[in-house]
């Protein structure tokens, strides 16, 4: 029996307003209210909301047979609650059938994982605490940002208590190896591995509406067929949610072909759904995955120069995490939420400069007219929130004193 | 005495240095009793088809407002004259062929420049395919002009070389002396890489006139040595700076620190890789100042580079290109003003510093630098000079307030009335060099 398991990704950036110069030092309301706000509408009403309901109708109707897995991140989900109440109801919803796992993550789908230690655990910690606090669920399995894995960060997501977590399946880390089996990570041998089969996700994900592919007009029972036919133990399949009736828009059809999926891979009677964490159960790790460099899912490269690739992104996030011991000694909510939003890795997405074969990707969303646009734009807002940073200090070593006096 | 001057519209429509300098310099004029009538591009895409538009000096929006508020001298000692051209300064022949491929490709008619001043642009079918056509075709409208206004001026005054052809064209028709003016040089434009073209119409032009006048000696020199024009014909008239009748509140300051600036079009000609390199020595020393950079050119990129690989990415801020009123308020919040221009006929901006008074750095290669007592002068490439000054404009209170006391009185006395008699002198001797 092959398993097959689809995990979907949920976030949303907190988009920065125009920020000025002449904002520096007055003005600290950092976000685009409007922009956010009818961007998460927009999805909501064409991809969360029509997406859930088929979902939560499709569990009901398998009885159990279709399992999937999400993760949230808690940028997402800060909005949802603002802008859109009845998505967060709705995940809600799907995670009381018992056939929908949540996975832990960064709170802000943030690029802690290759700050610090430090940062990544509080980052991991802030949002365990939002799952607990909001879907009353404690997660086992982990997925990091953009699948950025690395032995290292194997370790660390070890010593949390992790049991799974997914990963990238990159030819240049598998070699000849498959990634339709579960393995081993270097870093802790007890954290099983589950890669992404990326041609399969792709092929919903990106190739979907491409009439120009040979395979197009893609139906379930086709998919079914190579499902089958797939070398391997498991399926990998991770995508971004918004692939539903965003990326692929209702019109594609891609809902027609998400109804019809369970039917067609269930009937073949050699293939079963399960999440993140069964499937990680069910199978065992066949090999030890050395990963020594970064990796993750993002462009034909798959490693982290997205969002780490140049001066200006590396200029931008050394200047944001030496703020963190400050910040920290704050211990205030207000000053938290900035902390946490302004780590976001889109901030660094819209600041990279390798556009030409990616482009599509990147300036999908992108508020800003350039990297150079962007990155202003983050440096004015970052050196305000330094200045109230230090002044909030001060404050506090001057109530201090007067305590003491 | 009357005369036929081909100018540039004045701001806020356009400007930068040299809508700014024809507005002071034609209000001068008004006041030492000479009758302008002021020619002018402006581009009225499709809507209007008419060729030449004379319009009374109060339809002319200025900066502060209609020109009638507070000009009774000027509007009955001038008159204006609109040609429909898409000419704005500051255009080189490469910029005007980009734009007009992307007007041929997209159909699109309008563009903003990117420099610090943010000129709008216009393009249709009627204007010229290439600069130089449309120089061409602007002369001939000139002519034109030239014949229609004979008996009514006394001499020609063009300024910069876009309006050369037009001068020349004009002293033909009417057989008037030729003045023209030289805001900037080719070489202040490009360095050695000069643009021949724009070099040779430079040249036609100065040789073709009867007098020359250059912003500055700096300039002077120039024309003389480069452009092979006889030192007797050229003369050095300053610019000088208009005060505003009356003062906007000052804005709000929302930091703390110490403000440097740069403010200019972001290119070559202005130096702003050496006041990137001269903050990150100031950084270093003294961590209690911001710098900024505000306009916007082809150099933007990669300063902002720059400014990311040296590590002071929080301290140092972008503006973009500013418009109208947040030009003054950037002079406003600033507590130094840098001009590294690495080569500046004039460079009006330090002046316009001043009156807000904020001391000023200027670079030793530029014009202005002649005129001025009170601003510190360093050479452009010494960014350790450049460091100290900054350093200690913003550390020693004292000197900092004797360049702003003593620099505002200096400045108030670069009036454009001195300069505009001036000007008056050379329209003389042009005259009689003609009789």
């Amino acid at each position: 029996m092959k398993t097959i398991c689809l995990y979907f990704q949920v976030h949303q950036p907190w988009r920065l307003k125009t920020y000025r110069f002449f904002n520096i030092g007055k003005d600290h309301n950092y976000l685009d209210d409007l922009t956010n706000r009818a961007i998460m509408q927009k999805i909501a009403r064409e991809c969360y909301l029509p997406m859930n309901a088929l979902l939560l109708k499709l569990i009901k109707e398998n009885k159990g047979a279709f399992r999937v897995s999400f993760s949230l991140t808690g940028n997402a989900v800060e909005q949802f609650k603002l802008y859109a109440p009845e998505v967060l109801d709705s995940f809600r919803e799907l995670v009381k059938t018992g056939c929908v796992e949540l996975l832990a993550e960064t709170y802000s789908h943030s690029l802690a994982a290759l700050s610090s230690k430090e940062d990544f655990v509080e980052q991991v910690k802030a949002h365990t605490a939002m799952l607990k606090k909001e879907f009353g669920v404690k997660p086992k399995a982990f997925r990091n940002t953009e699948l950025i894995y690395s032995d290292e960060i194997g370790t660390m997501v070890g010593e949390l208590g992790f049991k799974t977590m997914l990963a990238e399946g990159a030819k240049h880390v598998l070699g000849w190896k498959s990634p339709n089996l579960v393995y081993a990570s270097a870093g802790d041998q007890s954290l099983r591995l589950l890669l992404r089969n990326y041609k399969l996700s792709d092929d919903i994900a990106f190739r979907f509406s491409n009439q120009g592919w040979d395979e197009y007009p893609l139906t379930a029972d086709k998919y079914a067929a190579w499902l089958s036919e797939s070398d391997g133990e498991v399926v990998n399949l991770f995508m971004d949610y918004e692939t539903f009736g965003e990326h692929q828009k209702a019109s594609t059809g891609i809902f027609d072909f998400v109804k019809n999926l369970p039917k067609a891979v269930l009937q073949r009677g050699d293939l079963q759904f399960a999440t993140v964490s069964e499937t990680a159960a069910a199978h065992q790790p066949v090999a030890v995955i050395h990963c020594p460099h970064v990796m993750s899912w993002a462009d034909e490269e798959r490693d982290v120069t997205a969002w780490l690739g140049n001066d200006l992104q590396n200029e931008a996030f050394g200047k944001l995490y030496e703020m963190k011991d400050k910040v920290r000694s704050l211990k205030s909510d207000d000053f938290n939420y900035v902390w946490n939003f302004m780590q976001t890795s889109d901030h660094f997405y819209y600041m990279a400069t390798k556009w030409l074969s990616d482009g599509d990707v990147h300036s999908y969303f992108n508020p800003y007219g350039s990297s150079y646009e962007a990155f202003m734009n983050y440096m004015n807002v970052l050196s305000d929130f330094q200045i109230e940073v230090e002044k909030a200090l001060e404050a506090k070593k001057a109530a201090r004193k007067t305590k003491k006096a | 005495m009357r005369v036929l001057m081909f100018g540039w519209e004045f701001p806020p429509h356009i400007a930068g240095g040299l809508g700014t300098a024809c507005y002071g310099m034609t209000r001068g004029l008004a006041r030492n009793g000479v009758d302008v009538t002021f020619v002018m591009p402006h581009a009225s895409g499709d809507e209007d088809q008419r060729f030449v538009d004379v319009v009374n000096a109060s339809d002319v929006e200025t900066v502060f407002g209609k020109v009638s508020n507070d000009s009774a001298d000027i509007i009955e000692k001038m008159s204006f004259i609109h040609i429909d051209s898409n000419l704005v300064p500051y255009l080189s022949p490469e910029d005007y062929e980009s734009y007009h491929d992307e007007f041929v490709k997209t159909g699109e008619k309008r563009w903003e420049t990117s420099d610090v001043w943010s000129q709008r642009y216009t393009f249709s079918g009627k204007y010229g395919a290439n600069l130089l056509e449309e120089v061409a075709r602007y002369a001939i409208v000139a002519a034109q002009v030239a014949k229609d206004l004979d008996g009514q001026f006394d001499v020609i005054h063009a300024h910069d070389w876009l309006t050369y052809f037009a001068g020349i064209a004009a002293k033909r028709v009417s057989g008037k002396p030729l003045v023209v003016h030289m805001h900037a040089t080719e070489f202040d434009r490009s360095g050695e890489n000069i643009n021949t073209q724009t070099y040779a119409i430079e040249r036609a032009g100065m040789h073709a006139a009867d007098r020359v006048i250059a912003v500055s000696n700096l300039t002077r020199n120039i024309i003389i040595n480069r452009y092979g024009v006889p030192a007797e014909k050229v003369v050095a008239v300053h610019n000088a700076v208009r005060f505003a009748d009356k003062n906007a509140p000052l804005p709000e300051r929302g930091v703390k620190d110490k403000i440097v600036t740069f403010l200019g079009r972001i290119t070559f000609q202005k130096g702003p890789d050496y006041f990137v390199e001269a903050a990150a020595k100031v950084l270093k020393r003294c961590p209690n100042a911001r710098f900024v950079m505000a306009g916007s050119g082809d150099m933007m990129n990669h300063v902002i580079r720059r400014v990311a690989r040296l590590g002071i990415a929080d301290r140092f801020h972008f503006t973009g290109f500013l418009r109208g009123d947040d030009v003054n308020k950037m002079f406003q919040l600033s507590d130094v003003f840098v001009m590294p221009s690495v080569s500046e006929p004039f460079g009006i901006a330090p002046l316009e510093a001043m009156r807000e008074n904020v001391p000023v750095i200027i670079s030793k290669q530029s014009g202005v630098a002649e005129v001025l007592d009170y601003a510190i002068k360093v050479d452009y490439w010494d960014v350790d000079a450049m460091a100290d000054a900054i350093y200690g404009l913003v550390n020693y209170p004292a000197l900092s307030k004797m360049f702003s006391e003593k620099g505002l009185e200096e400045v108030t006395n670069l009036k454009w009335n001195d300069a505009a008699s001036k000007i008056k002198r050379v329209y003389e001797d042009a005259i009689a060099s003609v009789k």
